[in-house]
């Protein structure tokens, strides 16, 4: 797997918080190709969400460099790097992905506020950005469209994350990251948000990066990456 | 949708906090604006009491004491001017009019001026606007009177009503003229002015009163009725100051000059505006004082703005994470919050302006009716936009503070969402 088909490449990735603090990671190698799956695991604490952090380019590496297609996103200045981000990302969250005060409708269409190319792929597939999140919506299972005006805080926790999910696709991102979707959603909700998921980053051909604390997930992925395999060294005394 | 869209519905989604916020900007912007209009207005009335009069003259003494007695009815004179002087002072080249003033007697607690007919026509206030009658007309006889808007008001007199003067400013004054009362003849509109609280008497009703008095009360023995009084010559034999108009205002310093060095009595000459401005700035201090606190109470609401958006931060630090996460940029999220300052205050301002316009509204046509205090409307002064200005910067500063911290948190906070 060479680095020019990677979605995402790591290379002698160090990262600490604060310089007085322990290192939080130490990955001397790790790529995800494009369009492939990965299931990210790894007890609490062990750096999951600081790896995404530094993946989406909201924090800097402290060694090493993290590179995203053909782009070193650790070289990228402030604002060309949150463009960037809105160019080439999808980001859900564990919980709260959702403006409260935006409909549905509304939450999906933000990420084509943030990103042209977004909204030109959205529209180039369904007409219009706004035809394409109703698609999205539709294929994740909310096809109610009385229920696309409603604000996104009136949804079930399984809505929510669904919202959330068709907001991270649409435009088909090369990336997405998750961090823990499923950790609010009981077991019957998980399999199915998982594979509803899966099903639209393959159509999409977009890299998918998911974390999870739930090992039973981790068969439906491409490949399972653990953290563990690249614990910090404990910092000399 | 944009940023400002954005902005619009997140403001929106905590209107209860915004619209409290809104209010306390507003109400302060109300006090800030009123008292600020209350003070160049009082001023403005205050400086405008009397105007198109070039000189007063009177005995020699302090300057603001002079105007004191002779414009704003306060103390009394210690010295007279001879009517000797008086003619003197009328027969010189370079004096277009004179009105004499008598002072000393008084009615329920009311002044009482003695004068000429010409005072109703050179008597200027508020940049020149002359004395009105509300009811009847100028003094003829000897025993008519013109009374202030107050004072008919206050005890309800009208044209043709009697009433009786005494000796001196207090209001239970023993020694009565009871014997020589009084007509109503004519009542002024209200000016906002001294005026309002005077009673208008010819000098030579003045005279009549005092004809059969000697030194300050009555000649026991000498008792002379309101007929014979009519029936004697009534000339003043002095005066307590003098109204001039000059014919030209290059004579002023050169006029003054001669009445100050007058060899026959010590006399005074002072501007009236001149001393008034001098007046008005003895009295300032409290002026100033009054706005510090109406600029505090605007401290005071943006202080809460801060407040309100300090602690709606937590709840939207969620909000920025999400927005960070979408590729918003910093500037844009600093913007949302420093925006919203801006928004909030602006609306503050608007509503105030409203409100205080209101105000005016209802309570304008009262206070000119009443004490002819003639406050004005819209639009606001240039004074009064650069204080709006200041309240503008100030509510961008109150901004800041939360605009910058919010800042950090995306800084620090990286892809977890803090709950
Ligand atoms: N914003 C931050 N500032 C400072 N330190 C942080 C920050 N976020 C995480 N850390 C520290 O970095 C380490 C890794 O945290 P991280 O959140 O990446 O773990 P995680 O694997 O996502 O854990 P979990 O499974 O509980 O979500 C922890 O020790 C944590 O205290
Ligand atoms: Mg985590």
């Amino acid at each position: 797997m060479s680095d020019a088909a990677s979605a995402i490449a790591i290379e002698d990735l160090r990262f600490r918080w604060q310089p007085t603090r322990d290192w939080v990671l130490d990955i001397p190698r790790l790529a995800i190709a494009r369009g492939e799956s990965v299931f990210l695991a790894g007890p609490s604490g062990s750096g999951k969400t600081s790896l995404l952090s530094l993946i989406t380019g909201i924090a800097q590496p402290t060694e090493g460099c993290v590179r995203i297609l053909d782009t070193r996103i650790d070289h990228l200045r402030g604002a060309a790097r949150d463009r960037f981000r809105a160019d080439h990302f999808g980001i859900v969250f564990q919980l709260f992905n959702l403006l409260p005060y935006l409909s549905v409708l509304e939450n999906v269409l933000l990420s084509c506020e943030f990103s042209a190319a977004r909204a030109q792929r959205a529209a180039r597939r369904s007409g219009t950005p706004a035809g394409e999140a109703v698609r999205l919506l539709g294929r994740l299972g909310l096809t109610d469209p009385q229920l696309h005006r409603r604000p996104a805080t009136e949804l079930s926790v399984g809505q929510q994350q669904r919202v959330a999910a068709a907001r991270a696709l649409i435009g088909s991102p090369p990336v997405i990251v998750a961090d823990e979707p499923t950790s609010a959603l009981d077991a019957d909700l998980r399999t199915e948000f998982v594979t509803l998921l899966l099903q639209e980053v393959v159509e999409a051909g977009s890299a998918l990066l998911f974390v999870s604390h739930d090992r039973q997930l981790a068969a439906a992925f491409d490949r399972e990456v653990d953290l563990r395999r690249f614990a910090p060294a404990p910092t000399p005394p | 949708m944009s940023m400002l869209t954005l902005a619009r519905k997140s403001v929106w989604n905590r209107r209860s906090t915004a619209a409290l916020v809104v209010l306390s900007i507003a109400l302060s912007v109300v006090l800030l604006l009123g008292v600020e209009r209350l003070r160049t207005d009082a001023r403005a009335s205050f400086t405008d009491t009397l105007s198109g009069t070039d000189l007063i003259v009177g005995a020699r003494g302090s300057a603001v004491n002079l105007l004191l007695y002779s414009v704003f009815r306060i103390g009394d004179a210690t010295n007279n001017v001879s009517w000797r002087s008086y003619l003197a002072l009328a027969a010189r080249p370079e004096v277009a009019w004179t009105v004499p003033l008598s002072l000393g007697d008084s009615h329920r607690g009311f002044r009482v001026l003695g004068t000429e007919v010409s005072y109703f026509e050179h008597y200027r206030h508020a940049g020149g606007t002359p004395l009105r009658f509300a009811a009847g007309a100028v003094f003829d006889d000897v025993f008519d009177a013109v009374l202030g808007a107050d004072v008919a008001r206050r005890y309800g007199y009208t044209v043709g009503d009697t009433l009786t003067l005494a000796h001196g400013a207090g209001k239970a004054s023993f020694a009565e003229h009871a014997d020589k009362p009084f007509v109503v003849r004519g009542i002024l509109a209200p000016t906002g002015t001294p005026v309002d609280r005077t009673v208008h008497v010819g000098l030579r009703g003045i005279e009549a009163i005092h004809a059969d008095w000697f030194a300050g009360g009555p000649v026991p023995g000498l008792r002379l009725s309101a007929a014979e009084v009519r029936a004697r010559a009534l000339t003043p034999k002095s005066v307590t100051a003098v109204m001039v108009g000059l014919k030209s205002k290059t004579q002023l310093f050169n006029v003054q000059r001669a009445i100050n060095e007058f060899s026959d009595e010590p006399l005074m000459a002072i501007l009236p505006a001149l001393t008034t401005q001098q007046l008005w700035d003895l009295l300032a201090v409290g002026e100033h004082v009054l706005l510090g606190v109406a600029a505090l109470v605007v401290v005071c609401g943006l202080l809460a703005m801060m407040t309100a958006l300090m602690t709606g931060l937590n709840e939207r630090r969620r909000e920025m994470a999400i927005l960070r996460a979408l590729g918003a940029r910093y500037v844009q999220i600093f913007g949302l919050v420093l925006g919203e300052a801006l928004l909030l205050t602006v609306a503050g301002i608007g509503l105030g302006l409203l409100l205080l316009q209101a105000l005016l509204l209802l309570v304008l046509p009262l206070l000119n009716a009443r004490v002819g205090l003639s406050i004005a409307g819209w639009p606001p002064s240039w004074h009064e936009l650069t204080l709006l200005g200041a309240v503008l910067l100030a509510g961008f500063i109150a901004g800041l503070v939360p605009a910058l911290r919010v800042y950090r948190y995306s800084l620090a906070d990286g892809l977890t969402i803090k709950l």
